[in-house]
């Protein structure tokens, strides 16, 4: 049997406000426990919420960029369920009527191939505290700085059909987020995580499968990971006869497995019913003009500019622009070398390379947009060949001198008197008759190793071309 | 609609509230004669009305996104039955 995987993701990211979303208490994430959790936060009677403005606009924000409809009158829910970290027993939050609709984002798959998933909603709800299961005497800490803070949770129409697709279109929301400035997508912060909802089907068939929810997964590759594992689980369970339970499972990295958390039908009633401590917010066209006129460059656009400015492929401007960190430091580099394909190759080459064996961002790269626009100026013009620049950006990348100083500090600089190639060139001529003899008598590849003898010689520092083109002349 | 001693009970634990059995029969009948009541609405034509989402015309006003609490952590958990750490102490949730 063959089988069609089915995803939608539910996105939770936390908006970058100072306060949180009913109250005056800070959101700045690392605080001392419950230190930030004011009465309004801890549900105490008598409280009332009121709406913090930045979070609406950074919803609007959000809505305006995925082309969706901001509504010009959106409504708060109460969503009912006890559990220790929630202190009022229920969380505001919005179900009918919610602030973003029917919007969509296009992702770029292999080969270029770009694919429309659609956003069902975006709406705005707070966060709960937090549960520390760590042994208490046998008890549950709670901390309740977390309580309260905004978030902006953004449904997709089940419209993934493979791990590889919800990774492409979580990146890209997160990307979107950051570019937006409205969520610093720290993902082991928990400020941008996501839950998955996957089913199976066979191949052809119209019905949805039973799905399951993946709860609660903070980063990149357990998504992947966790989807593939538990789109294995259902195609066992089925072809084995039995059937795929609706339920929440939780993903469990250290075994690679799912497990069920709990049965949707004893957890899923949340009676939910307009908040009558909060009134319906109101939109008009004036405000929805003025958000959409700050809107930065999104990450589309820029791709598009970088294609068109910088003569870049479709597939080098997406990797640039995939995140505004990496764009950026682009930019700068470009501006100093005014050399866009040699940049784009070292950042997205070495750079990431390096960037990621070490697992930093590009924002805390050890060599800076300047100093690699520094070692690239050399390099275009001739005073290092791209091989040397691999021992010059090593040097960078354990230090922190500038690509001239360490040029002329190593000897770094190429050969480029051709009177002393041609010197090297005229020994190797005459201490390798033999391959000499070869050559001429056709056997082209031996002229490999004559450049191989040259840069031997140079220690890497003459200029290849000038190489070829001599030796080339001089084995005539 | 008439709701049965199940949906009572369903009722009851999603509220946290504990009952007697003794007494089901009863919150059954009340229960039956409110939403009893509440349906005599539907006879009502609401064709082109604007769903109300709450009682008072006016909208929400919004706040300015600035930090107004300060850390009142010790005055809050005069009244917590136990804490450590800063932590609120509860009986444990999971396994």
């Amino acid at each position: 049997m063959k089988w069609e995987v089915v995803i939608g993701l539910e996105i939770h990211a936390q908006l970058a406000t100072k306060s949180k979303i009913f109250s005056g208490a800070s959101t700045a994430y690392g605080a001392e426990a419950n230190t930030q959790a004011c009465a309004v936060d801890l549900g105490l009677p008598g409280v009332l919420p009121v709406l913090n403005a930045e979070a609406v606009r950074m919803a609007a924000k959000f809505g305006l960029a995925i082309g969706a409809n901001v509504a010009r009158r959106s409504i708060f829910a109460r969503k009912n369920y006890f559990y220790p970290d929630l202190p009022k027993g229920y969380q505001i939050s919005q179900y009918e009527l919610p602030i973003v609709e029917k919007g969509q984002i296009e992702i770029g798959l292999e080969d270029g191939v770009t694919k429309l998933i659609g956003i069902t909603r975006a709406h705005l709800e707070e966060d709960a505290g937090k549960s520390l299961h760590e042994d208490f005497h046998g008890l549950t800490g709670i901390d309740l700085n977390r309580a309260g803070t905004p978030l902006l949770e953004i449904v997709s129409e089940p419209d993934m059909r493979s791990a590889q697709e919800a990774v492409a279109y979580m990146k890209k929301i997160h990307s979107l987020v950051r570019y937006l400035d409205i969520c610093d997508g720290n993902m082991q912060e928990g400020s941008f995580r996501c839950d998955a909802n996957v089913s199976i089907r066979p191949q052809g068939q119209q019905r949805l499968g039973t799905r399951a929810e993946l709860k609660n997964i903070n980063s990149f590759r357990f998504v992947e990971r966790a989807i593939n594992v538990e789109i294995e689980r259902q195609i066992d369970v089925i072809e084995a006869g039995g059937e795929v339970r609706q339920e929440t499972r939780l993903y469990d990295a250290n075994k690679n497995e799912t497990r069920t958390m709990r049965a949707k039908e004893e957890a899923n009633d949340y009676r939910y019913f307009p908040d009558p401590d909060l009134l319906p917010v109101v939109l008009d066209e004036k405000y929805l003009d003025e958000v959409r006129a700050t809107l930065p460059e999104l990450p589309d656009q820029k791709q598009h500019r970088f294609e068109d400015e910088f003569n870049l492929s479709a597939y080098d401007a997406s990797v640039l622009t995939a995140s505004l960190e990496t764009a950026d430091y682009f930019e700068q580099v470009v501006k100093l070398t005014n050399e866009p394909k040699l940049s784009a190759n070292w950042i997205m080459g070495d750079l990431l390379g390096a960037l990621n064996k070490n697992d930093l961002g590009i924002e805390q790269s050890p060599v800076s947009a300047d100093r690699l626009g520094g070692m690239i100026k050399r390099i275009a013009d001739k005073t290092i060949s791209g091989k040397i620049a691999k021992a010059v950006f090593d040097a960078m990348w354990q230090g922190d001198a500038t690509a001239d100083a360490i040029i002329a500090s190593k000897g770094l600089q190429q050969i480029t008197d051709s009177g002393a190639i041609e010197k090297m060139i005229d020994d190797i001529i005459a201490n390798n008759p033999q391959q000499v003899a070869q050559y001429k008598s056709g056997k082209d590849k031996v002229f490999g190793f004559f450049v191989g003898q040259v840069m031997k010689q140079s220690k890497g520092k003459a200029n290849p071309q000038q190489v070829n083109e001599l030796l080339k002349h001089k084995l005539k | 609609m008439t709701l049965k001693k199940q949906d009572v009970e369903n009722i009851a634990h999603l509220a946290r509230l504990a009952i007697n059995q003794a007494d089901i029969p009863s919150y059954v009948q009340n229960l039956s004669d409110i939403l009893a009541l509440v349906e005599q609405m539907g006879a009502i034509d609401t064709e082109g009305v604007t769903p109300m989402a709450h009682p008072l015309d006016a909208v929400q006003r919004l706040r300015p996104d600035i930090v107004s609490e300060s850390n009142q952590r010790d005055y809050f958990q005069q009244i917590a039955p136990q804490t450590e750490a800063g932590l609120y102490l509860v009986p444990k949730v999971i396994e």
